[in-house]
This record gives structure tokens, sequence and C-alpha cells, in this order.
């Protein structure tokens, strides 16, 4: 190709970039998600967290607390199963944040802020495929716990409503990551703050054990805890006794994470320096 | 700040006549920006990278990705197309950060020194781009460290040093403002230097500098006695290895311009302009 050939074809690719219309707010957030999945398909190692991590966890306690707590493993499946399905969702909610983190630190998100588009699809479209690794993650442990004896009582359509809980509590509760990724100057700072929230948070609930036997100043904090709400109604539902209140207080406290949590992210992400 | 991404301190700006501060959407859209590092995912193909931005400036799939290739060719990088971003150089991820910065041909670029860490022939490629959106009617404000970059490219110059705006104007309006044009001559003999100092300051009638050992340098007033310079220092026995006269370049007028500070802590801001 000659030099001459090059910079017509050059002038022609630069010339001829018209205007589009903005794209819509949903097309803006499919494109966002397809952006995640671009990025699972390149690094898969990813979805390690919601792979690995859930059996890790799920045969680790099993087997480590099942015979001390509850005297036989398959006995305690029943009650730490629903428990541990919410805390490792949890916990998996984290990265986020850290995917902010990074976008942020590697200059992409300053790109984004200046295209004309509506801006919360870009957290969005993030959030929205993090669900889907959410359910896969959720879909394994139960599998596993299937196979290791686990017997829900509330059948299909209860562990299906548990299953929505934990999605829609995970998908609210990401807000509180996505808002510390954007204060957090470096990921290691990150992790720490993260770490710090989620472990007080994840084992001083009803995860593990019946909070009867806690210190009564104790059982107050477990008993507000927005992981013992969550997993409160998710073991209730899964064994048949689920009550309409519960999904209530799942949504009412989900609800309190967006409301705080989802304005002060956009505020932070338009106003980041 | 202009691009929308800070908030002045104080003060208002337009461009384009809408204002930074409340009309960011339609400054947004009229704009682009190129950061120093590389705005890209790097865990995506270059080809990917472009999809997406084309998607999110409005395009459908299929445009989107007509006008990838599109770019892609003209940026010489379709090649590379199907690799992720993070295994391209210097050079190809900058041309690539370009490239999505024009997916929709801005009115206004920004390109924050665009060529700084890039070997001399990708910095002459982007050089090659720059003109090329000039010459497309896209007002390009970019920053760069390097004076022969903004010589080169550069309609109107400012010069910000420490935070502050010292001078601005066209390269030449800049040259002519710290003097007429310099005369640089060079000798074989480091001895000969006294004595051709004294007969250069006596015929042109200004202060010669000395620039090392072989070398001095003089501004000249009256180019017209330059010959009778040189045949002076012929008579003289003085010889000369070279000489040259011509405009000051612009390392000289930056280095008039901000006195004796390092270098590092300076930037040039230079504005092409169609």
């Amino acid at each position: 190709m000659t030099k001459q050939m090059n910079e017509e074809r050059l002038h022609h690719a630069i010339a001829s970039g018209k205007r589009p219309r903005r794209p819509s707010p949903l097309s803006s957030t499919l494109t966002f998600a397809s952006r995640t999945l671009l990025r699972i398909k390149h690094v898969p190692e990813q979805m390690f967290d919601v792979t690995l991590f859930p059996i890790i966890f799920l045969l680790m306690f099993t087997y480590l607390f099942g015979g001390a707590i509850a005297g036989s493993t398959t006995e305690y499946l029943q009650f730490l199963l629903p428990g541990i399905l919410v805390m490792t969702v949890a916990q998996i909610t984290m990265y986020t944040g850290l995917d902010l983190n990074n976008d942020i630190r590697k200059g992409i998100f300053d790109r984004f802020r200046t295209l004309p588009i509506w801006l919360p699809s870009a957290l969005i479209g993030a959030l929205l495929v993090d669900v889907v690794r959410y359910s896969l993650a959720s879909l394994i442990m139960i599998g596993l716990g299937l196979i290791l004896g686990f017997r829900p009582e509330g059948g299909v359509s209860g562990v299906m409503v548990a299953l929505v809980l934990i999605l829609f509590f995970s998908f609210s509760l990401s807000w509180l990551w996505t808002t510390l990724g954007l204060i957090m100057r470096s990921d290691k700072s990150l992790m720490m703050v993260s770490m710090m929230i989620l472990f007080p948070l994840t084992f001083v609930s009803n995860v593990f054990v019946d909070p009867d036997t806690l210190p009564g100043w104790l059982q107050g904090f477990v008993e507000v805890n927005p992981i013992s709400v969550l997993a409160n109604a998710v073991r209730s539902w899964m064994h048949g006794t689920g009550s309409f209140e519960q999904i209530g207080l799942v949504l009412l406290t989900s609800a309190i994470f967006i409301v705080i949590f989802a304005p002060l992210t956009m505020y932070l992400y338009r106003n980041k320096k | 700040m202009l691009a929308t991404l800070l908030k002045p301190d104080g003060g208002s700006a337009k461009v384009f006549g809408h204002d930074i501060s409340s009309e960011t959407s339609a400054v947004r859209s009229r704009i682009s920006l190129t950061g120093q590092y590389a705005s890209l995912d790097e865990d995506l193909t270059g080809k990917e990278n472009l999809v997406m931005i084309s998607r999110l400036m409005g395009y459908s799939k299929k445009e989107a990705k007509k006008r990838a290739d599109e770019l892609l060719v003209a940026f010489r990088l379709d090649d590379a197309a199907k690799k992720q971003v993070k295994n391209y150089s210097g050079g190809m991820r900058r041309r690539m950060d370009i490239a999505a910065s024009i997916v929709v041909t801005p009115d206004l670029l920004f390109l924050d020194e665009p060529t700084t860490g890039l070997d001399p022939e990708s910095r002459i490629e982007v050089w090659g781009i720059v003109r090329s959106l000039v010459r497309a009617g896209t007002t390009v404000l970019l920053t760069t460290q390097y004076l022969e970059e903004a010589d080169q490219l550069a309609d109107r110059i400012a010069v910000i040093n420490q935070g502050k705006l010292i001078a601005e104007g066209t390269s030449a309006e800049l040259k002519a403002s710290i003097g007429r044009n310099t005369l640089h001559v060079q000798f074989v003999d480091e001895n000969d230097l006294s004595r051709a100092k004294q007969i250069i300051e006596s015929k042109l009638n200004n202060v010669v500098q000395i620039t090392d050992a072989h070398s001095l340098s003089i501004q000249v007033n009256q180019p017209s006695k330059i010959p009778e310079t040189f045949s002076e220092l012929a008579n003289e026995h003085i010889q000369m290895s070279s000489f040259s006269l011509g405009q000051p370049s612009l390392d000289e007028v930056f280095l008039t311009l901000t006195g004796s500070k390092t270098p590092d802590e300076e930037k040039i801001n230079d504005e092409t302009n169609e």
C-alpha cells in the first residue's frame, strides 16, 4: 500500500464519523453488559470466585463444623446450606467494587464519563452480568448440596423464591462496593476495607449457629444484621416455612442499600477527580 | 476541566458556546478525550473495544462493526484487531486510543501528550493522524513536553509554566517575541573562539553567547552585515566548521520565557486549529 493511499484512507475514516443519536439507556446498559461478558471470555479465571469458591466453602464448613455443632454433617447441612449460600454470594459481590476500581485506575473510566450516555448504565450493565454470576454460584452450591444430602422441604418453588431473594439482595449490596470502589485509591486498600465490613457481617450472623447461644448484646447485632435477615428468609423458604413478612424485610433491607448507595455511587462517579 | 471531568475552582468557560458546568452533556457530545494512558479495556481485543465505543456512541450493531473495521484499517491496526489490547505495543496502543476517540468525528479533541514514550516512527505516525484530523475540521488541543512537536503541529501555542499561562501565540509570534534571527557558528580551533567573539561582537553590534568550547551564537539585528563579518573572520585566519542562521528554536523560546526552571516542571500546551 502506498503512503498516499493510506493517508487518504485515514482521512476518509476520520472525516466519516457521523454522529448518530445518543443510545437509549437500555442499549448502553446492554453494551456494558456485553463488555463484562467479553471480559469473562478473555479472562475466564475471574470465574473462580463463583465456581470453585462456593464448592470449597460448602465442603469446608459442612465437614469442619457439622460434627461439632449439630452432631452429624447431613443434619447440619440442612441448617448450613441456605446460610452459607447467602454468605458466599454476599462475599462475591465485593468484586464488583474491585472491577470498578480497576477501570478508574486504568483510565477507561474517564472515557466512559465523556461519552454521551446515561451514565448509570455503565454500572448497571456490569451488575446485571454479576447477577448471572451469582446465579451460577448459587446453582453450583445447591447442586453440590443436593449431592451431599441437602433436602429442601420447600421444594422447587421454595428454593426459587430463596434464590430470587439472594440475587436481589446481592444486586443491592453491590452498590455499597461500587461506592467504596470509587472512594478507595488502590485495590489493596479497597480489598482491606471490604473484608473489614464483610467478615463481621457474614460471621456475626445466624449463618453458622443459632443466635440463641450468643450473649445478649451480640444477639442484638445478629438480629439487625442484613445478612441474618436474608439468611432467615432463605432458610425458611427453602424449608417450606417462609412468610411474606420475611420477604418484605429482605426487600426493605435491599431497598435501603439501593436508596443510599446507588445515588452516592453515581454522585461520586460523576464528580470523581 | 474543559472536558467536563473536573469542576472549575472559579470562573467559567464555554466550549462551542456551551457552559462547561451547566451544559455538560452538550459539551460531551462535541468533544473527545485521549488521556496520557490509554483509556481502553485491556482485556478486550482492539476490535471489541472499538465496537463497544461505537455502540455507546449510538451506532447500531451492524454500523458499529463496520465503523470499527474502517478505523482499524485506517490506523493500520487491522492485523492486531483480534489481539487483546494488553498485548499491543506503545505505538499501537496510542493509535488505538486515538481511533477510539474519533469513532464519531469530534469538533474538539483533547490529546494529552500523545507521543510521550513513543519511538520516532510511531511519533511521526501520530503526527500524521493529528494533521488528518485538523484537515477534517477538528480542533485539536494537545499538550506536549516536546517543543518540536508543538512547532510541527500547532497553529497556536500556549506556554504553561507551573500552572500559569506565560505566553500564547503562533510559533512564529513566540519566536519573534524573544528576538530576531540567531546566528550559530562553530569553529575548528577552540583557541580562536575568544578572538572570533570580539570580531563578531564588534561587527554585529550585539553580545555573543558562548554555547560550547567550539561554538557561539548571537542574535542578529542586521543580517546584511553577516557577509562582512565572515570575510573579517577569514582575514584573521579563523576557520569555521559550520554556521547557521535561523529563527530561534522553540526550545530557546521556552527557556527564555521560563528562565532557569527545570524542564520537567514545564508543560507546553499547544493548539492546532483549522
